[in-house]
């Protein structure tokens, strides 16, 4: 029995729901985004009692897909003002979908100052005052352990979040109970603390693996799938042994990593905050070397890093939170970066929008370039309530106002993250164009720009760059519905038989029969979903543009410009039929 | 002609005393490829996947020249 769970903030009511038609189907991201756009007004205020957050496991939640429990958090976003889906790893998206539960839909608000927390079992769901306001995830997290165990998980948010700071996050615990998989972007932490609601505890006792049309098919397809990732150099070893960070030294040497504010495109210090020095510090001090964060992760990217005594410190920051805080904004510190991720997670912020808006405090005289002790300083101020803390908080685009920057790396509000679209064009057509704002993930070009996964195209041209994003922004929005983890791509880009095997994995739990093209389908209907909720909010196609030092400014060491035009940007979406 | 060689992640095990930070200062005669100096380097061909000369990709049959800076990758990737 699948159903939604309907819970009323105002009234304190948890409803389950059996699953309504126009809905069947869809999982992930294809249902936070139909929820959305079919229920939430979209031109309300996103931190008032008309803005709805809903939770969502993809469709292969709790099956024996390999790397399939991502959960979906949707909302109109405070921070773009538009629609948004951001994504976790970690442990409840497996367990909620273990329950039958496809979505939690959070609805109206608590009083003012009220703090709520939501139990979710086999056989109840209901809102008690919460004990933990006040409290950063970890301790927060740690207190709802003592009270409910370590075989449930938990989804929190911390003081940013209660700040309701547009950059803040909410985090799910990870297999150890670690509040450090955040779904991250476009502030959905704020929505979760307009409401007043601080945890979710998803008590899977009694769940079980969601039933399959044909359990025979579904066991060859999924095994099939295993093997395209265990075959993959990317998903069997690359990332589980240097995590994204490897990015650091090929982004440096194809002069696309952003650095100091988005002025040149390499780092000088890249060897002290690359992959290679995280792997070899790990190793030297104890630390984990390939750990999943969720169950059924074959991927294994997640280390676990201890500090100079081998205590732990903090989880292998990603790629673009070595960047943001590292290239970007003059630190070459991997210790000191590694602290402030750990203090992003604990405090439950973006290290996206808020790494870039350190650089951009930098760039603006708010804070001194390079200086670690202050950006230390500035991330505390965001969970103490500072106003420095808590202008960081809001992220990239606040900050680049506040401190009158003109070089503000923002579209639609919401920060670039670690690839500078002159040097890697195809990524830069996504941050443009992507309904999310600037976002990698929405249409990961870096794959066939300077990866060569997926085919190659030269990072340098215009060339094919807009059909690249289009195709990756259509495969993605079928990915974050599947409940995948994104990192599956490397595999399904290039192993033949991944695809096909993800299309008979959902044809064989479903009864359906898909094909390779009905997944495009999806993706493109996805999308045009979103996009609509965009141009009903006010956000036109005159809003897919990145800021205009990228075609002003010759990016060093190519000293080349952005040079893909508005009309040519315009063409992305081409099965879209504009209304304006 | 003298270049400077940059190895990633595990092309570094084949090269005993690599420092990251200072690559690999080669020198070889005129008229090296890509392919040439990788051999030259006893670089395992199977495991390099990408190849950057001074930021751009090449592939193994192309010229090197003098001054060149040269990155050798395996499969990598991230996001």
């Amino acid at each position: 029995m699948f159903r939604f769970l309907r819970v009323n903030m105002a009234t304190k009511t948890c409803v389950l729901e059996e699953i309504p038609q126009e809905y069947a189907g869809l999982g992930g991201r294809a249902l936070t985004s139909t929820i959305v756009a079919r229920e939430v007004p979209p031109t309300c205020t996103p931190i008032g009692p008309h803005n709805k957050l809903v939770f969502a496991p993809g469709l292969l939640g709790a099956t024996n897909s390999p790397n399939a429990n991502r959960l979906s958090v949707g909302c109109k976003s405070p921070l773009t003002e538009g629609i948004k889906e951001s994504n976790a790893g970690g442990q409840p998206g497996g367990h909620l979908a273990r329950l039958g539960i496809l979505a939690v839909i959070i609805e109206n608000m608590a009083e003012e100052g009220q703090w709520w927390q939501l139990e979710v079992s086999k056989d109840h769901a209901r809102l008690v005052p919460s004990d933990v306001a006040g409290l950063n995830n970890f301790d927060a997290v740690a207190n709802l352990v003592e009270k409910y165990g370590k075989d449930c998980s938990y989804i929190t948010i911390g003081r940013a979040g209660e700040f309701k700071l547009t950059a803040a996050s909410i985090a799910c615990t990870d297999r150890e109970l670690r509040p450090m998989r955040h779904a991250g972007r476009g502030g959905v932490g704020a929505v979760m603390g307009s409401k007043g609601l601080k945890a979710i505890i998803v008590n899977p006792e009694g769940g079980k693996n969601q039933p399959l049309n044909d359990e025979k098919a579904f066991r060859e397809a999924s095994k099939r799938f295993a093997k395209a990732l265990a075959e993959h150099p990317i998903t069997s070893k690359g990332l589980a042994d240097y995590g994204t960070a490897v990015l650091i030294n090929i982004l440096h040497e194809a002069g696309g990593l952003p650095t100091a504010n988005f002025t040149v495109g390499q780092f000088d210090q890249h060897e002290s905050v690359s992959g290679e020095l995280l792997n070899q510090i790990t190793k030297e001090r104890g630390g984990t070397v390939a750990h999943g964060c969720m169950s059924g992760c074959m991927i294994r990217c997640s280390g676990i890093l201890p500090d100079k005594k081998g205590k732990f410190q903090s989880k292998w920051p990603e790629y673009e939170t070595l960047w943001a805080f590292g290239p970007h904004s003059g630190i070459g510190d991997l210790d000191a970066i590694s602290q402030y991720d750990y203090l992003c997670d604990d405090i439950g912020v973006d290290t996206i929008d808020v790494g870039v808006a350190m650089g951009v405090a930098m760039a603006g005289g708010g804070i001194p370039y390079g200086d670690a002790k202050a950006v230390l300083d500035a991330m505390h101020g965001i969970s103490e309530g500072t106003p420095l803390g808590r202008i960081i908080g809001c992220g990239t685009a606040t900050t680049g106002r506040v401190f009158g920057v003109r070089r503000v790396p923002a579209v639609k509000g919401q920060s670039l993250p670690a690839y500078d679209p002159r040097a890697v064009k195809g990524q830069g057509v996504t941050y443009a164009t992507s309904p999310m704002g600037a976002d990698h993930t929405a249409g990961y070009a870096v794959t066939a720009n300077i990866l060569s996964s997926g085919g190659t195209v030269d990072p340098l041209k215009k060339e094919g760059q807009i059909e690249l994003s289009r195709n990756l922004q259509v495969a993605t929005a079928s990915v974050d519905s599947v409940g995948l983890c994104l990192f599956t791509a490397f595999a399904i880009l290039d192993v033949p038989d991944a695809l096909p095997a993800v299309v008979d994995m959902l044809n064989a739990k479903f009864g359906w029969q898909l094909t390779g093209d009905d997944v495009v389908t999806l993706g493109q209907r996805i999308l045009s979903t979103e996009i609509d909720f965009n141009r009903r909010a006010g956000i036109t196609l005159a809003a897919d543009v990145l800021p205009d030092f990228f075609t002003d400014e010759k990016l060093p060491p190519h000293n080349t410009t952005f040079d893909i035009t508005h009309d040519e940007l315009k063409t992305v979406f081409n099965w879209v039929e504009e209304k304006n | 002609m003298h270049l400077t060689v940059k190895l990633s992640t595990t092309l570094r095990d084949h090269v005993p005393g690599y420092i990251p930070e200072k690559g690999l200062q080669v020198t070889i005669p005129e008229g090296c490829t890509v392919g040439g100096l990788a051999r030259h380097l006893n670089l395992p061909q199977q495991d390099i996947k990408i190849v950057m000369v001074n930021g751009r990709q090449h592939k193994a049959d192309d010229l090197l020249r003098d001054g060149d800076r040269i990155a050798f990758f395996p499969a990598v990737g991230g996001g």
